[in-house]
């Protein structure tokens, strides 16, 4: 399974992160803040992001991720707090930050009036790098984004993940310290998305620092080595996706169906089996260290669920717990 | 990445050298690399667009300084002097060509670029800064106004109709008034939110045309309407070149060149602004 191997290649960085002195703070906020008119879009928060990390935000859409990552890519200025990166004002040392940065919005926004290579080579210039260099380095972007055989195509004329791995290709060609990247799957196929992240792994692993923004768990759990959730412009927690699942759920899940009319009425007979019950519109949700004893137990009852479902715990149900809604509604 | 800079400054050390300097929060002295997109972009666009701008003056000249004109007579320069009247508008049409071509890319190409192909926003994810931008694309409109009144020069010249060597200096003249055209109308674009306000522009382009002493001189004019006019940067332009195509020179030029400068920094500087207020705000 290739998620396994990521995992271990993940802690072995870990282990070899640990032993190093204190990590470099490449990122640093506090009481970070932005308001638009009366509405606070970003809620005085606090975080560090360090050198070589992989850094989540996760979080429904309007959580205030985007304007957090704007902010940090020195391309919006905040309302209060501080915000410091690589020892720099944003506000006052925009130019100067954005060189040290690559950036992958949200919605793509390549050059439609250029071609694949034209997108690369002009962007390149806009850091002013020589034209000679960036002709060597393009070569190599190409490739790494699986895009040789494009060069001359138009971008209209690529995929969505194509589209995708090309800004991916363009955010690098300034050789960043910190690759930010605002939902870098959404809209794509799930193929697209597993050679997205194999991409964003050679990244991570050539020591890349990488800021994701995802309201996909899988993602956040695959790609991330720290995550900050965030609701509402707050953060509601912090830590590795293990760490933050084990402090805000169960080792395991089952989850138990019993016809949409039916759940409410069986969730009061279900109270007292497992930790915690989640009951939502068409499941059940029953949070335990065991869940297969769980199930007995229902079954005991002379309960019998339309389906069952016995699974580990996941960052959704972190969130679930502690905002009491789902991620994608 | 695998390849390391050795040989070759970094992206970071080329903004870092920068970041002493007054206005390096909004200059990194990089506006040229605008017009090497610029030129990427016009390789692979339809040259049609280019050369109607340039056809359009030209039209005008044959209608009216040879169809018209003929039942013209009584022409003269500034100084009374008889002159045919093509020789009369072609000045007049080649500020226009001037105007038009810097209008045409800093008005409708700007505001598409603003909001649709969002070109700004990755222009300004970079280490560029919002007065490289506003000076980058004013450039490269005001490129399109010189090209256009280089064409029609080319044209009027072997026509005949630039009696004077002062002439030559009609081109740098189109430049400034290029540049000045380009950086008012990219500053105005900066402001304007969909294409009805656009449509605006073309309302006033019009009526400028026609009435700014193009075809006829001002003194038909009522005294406040002819104030009115020559408030108008078209009856600066057409002015600074019909003087220097008939060879008058006098000192009223200098006011003519001032009022393109002052077009200019405006323009830059409220462009500039805008760009900051709309993409890093």
């Amino acid at each position: 399974m290739p998620k396994n191997a990521h995992k271990d290649s993940k802690e072995r960085h870990r282990a070899v992160a640990a032993k190093k002195t204190k990590p470099e703070a490449m990122i640093i906020a506090k009481g970070l803040t932005k308001t638009y008119g009366d509405f606070k879009a970003v809620d005085s928060i606090d975080f560090t992001v360090h050198r070589g990390e992989s850094f989540g935000l996760l979080g429904p859409n309007g959580a205030g991720k985007s304007t957090t990552m704007k902010m940090i890519a020195a391309t919006s200025q905040r309302s209060g707090g501080e915000l410091t990166i690589l020892g720099k004002d944003p506000n006052s040392n925009g130019p100067e930050i954005r060189a040290h940065l690559g950036v992958v919005p949200q919605q793509d926004n390549l050059d439609r009036e250029l071609k694949v290579w034209e997108n690369l080579m002009v962007y390149g210039r806009y850091f002013g790098l020589p034209r000679k260099w960036l002709k060597v380095k393009i070569e190599e972007l190409l490739e790494f984004a699986q895009l040789t055989e494009k060069r001359n195509s138009k971008t209209e004329e690529l995929s969505g993940g194509m589209k995708r791995r090309l800004t991916i290709a363009r955010g690098l060609v300034n050789e960043p310290e910190i690759l930010m990247l605002d939902e870098p799957t959404t809209g794509l196929d799930p193929q697209a998305r597993h050679i997205l992240w194999d991409r964003l792994f050679r990244l991570k692993e050539q020591g890349v620092t990488l800021v994701i923004t995802t309201h996909y768990m899988d993602e956040a759990e695959q790609l991330c080595d720290r995550l900050m959730v965030m609701d509402k412009g707050k953060i509601m927690a912090e830590g590795s996706p293990a760490e933050l699942i084990k402090k805000y759920s169960s080792k395991e899940v089952l989850e138990v169906r019993f016809g949409s009319a039916n759940n409410a009425q069986v969730a009061k007979e279900l109270k007292g089996i497992g930790t915690r019950l989640e009951v939502l519109p068409d499941r059940i949700l029953v949070y335990a260290e065991n869940g297969e004893k769980c199930l007995e137990q229902i079954v005991k009852k002379g309960l019998h669920p339309v389906t069952s479902l016995v699974r580990r715990s996941s960052l959704e149900d972190v969130f679930l717990r502690l905002t009491g809604r789902t991620l994608v509604e | 990445m695998s390849l390391i800079n050795t040989s070759v400054d970094t992206a970071i050390a080329i903004a870092e050298r920068r970041s002493n300097r007054v206005g390096a929060s909004v200059y990194s002295g990089r506006s040229r690399v605008v017009l090497e997109r610029g030129y990427y972009a016009l390789k692979s666009s339809t040259w049609m667009v280019v050369a109607s701008g340039f056809v359009e003056p030209v039209i005008y000249l044959l209608a009216f300084g040879y169809g018209i004109g003929q039942f013209i007579t009584g022409s003269t320069d500034g100084n009374g002097n008889p002159i045919t009247y093509a020789q009369y508008i072609a000045p007049a049409l080649l500020a226009t060509s001037a105007m038009n071509g810097a209008i045409y890319d800093s008005t409708w190409n700007v505001f598409f670029k603003m909001h649709f192909g969002k070109i700004y926003n990755g222009m300004l994810s970079t280490s560029m800064g919002t007065l490289d931008v506003a000076l980058g694309e004013i450039s490269w409109a005001l490129l399109r106004g010189l090209a256009y009144a280089i064409g029609f020069m080319a044209v009027v010249a072997s026509m005949g109709l630039v009696p004077s060597l002062w002439g030559l200096l009609a081109i740098p003249a189109a430049v400034l008034i290029a540049f000045g055209f380009a950086s008012v109308g990219m500053g105005v674009t900066s402001y304007l939110k969909n294409h009805q306000q656009m449509q605006w522009i073309q309302l006033v382009m019009l009526p400028m045309f026609l009435f700014s002493g193009t075809f006829y001189p001002l003194s038909i004019y009522p005294q406040f309407v002819q104030w009115f006019i020559q408030a108008l940067p078209l009856w600066q332009a057409i002015e600074l070149i019909r003087g220097l195509t008939l060879g008058i020179l006098n000192l009223t030029m200098l006011g003519h060149v001032a009022y393109f400068v002052a077009m200019i920094i405006g323009g830059l500087f409220f462009t500039t602004r805008r760009l900051t207020a709309l993409f890093l705000r």
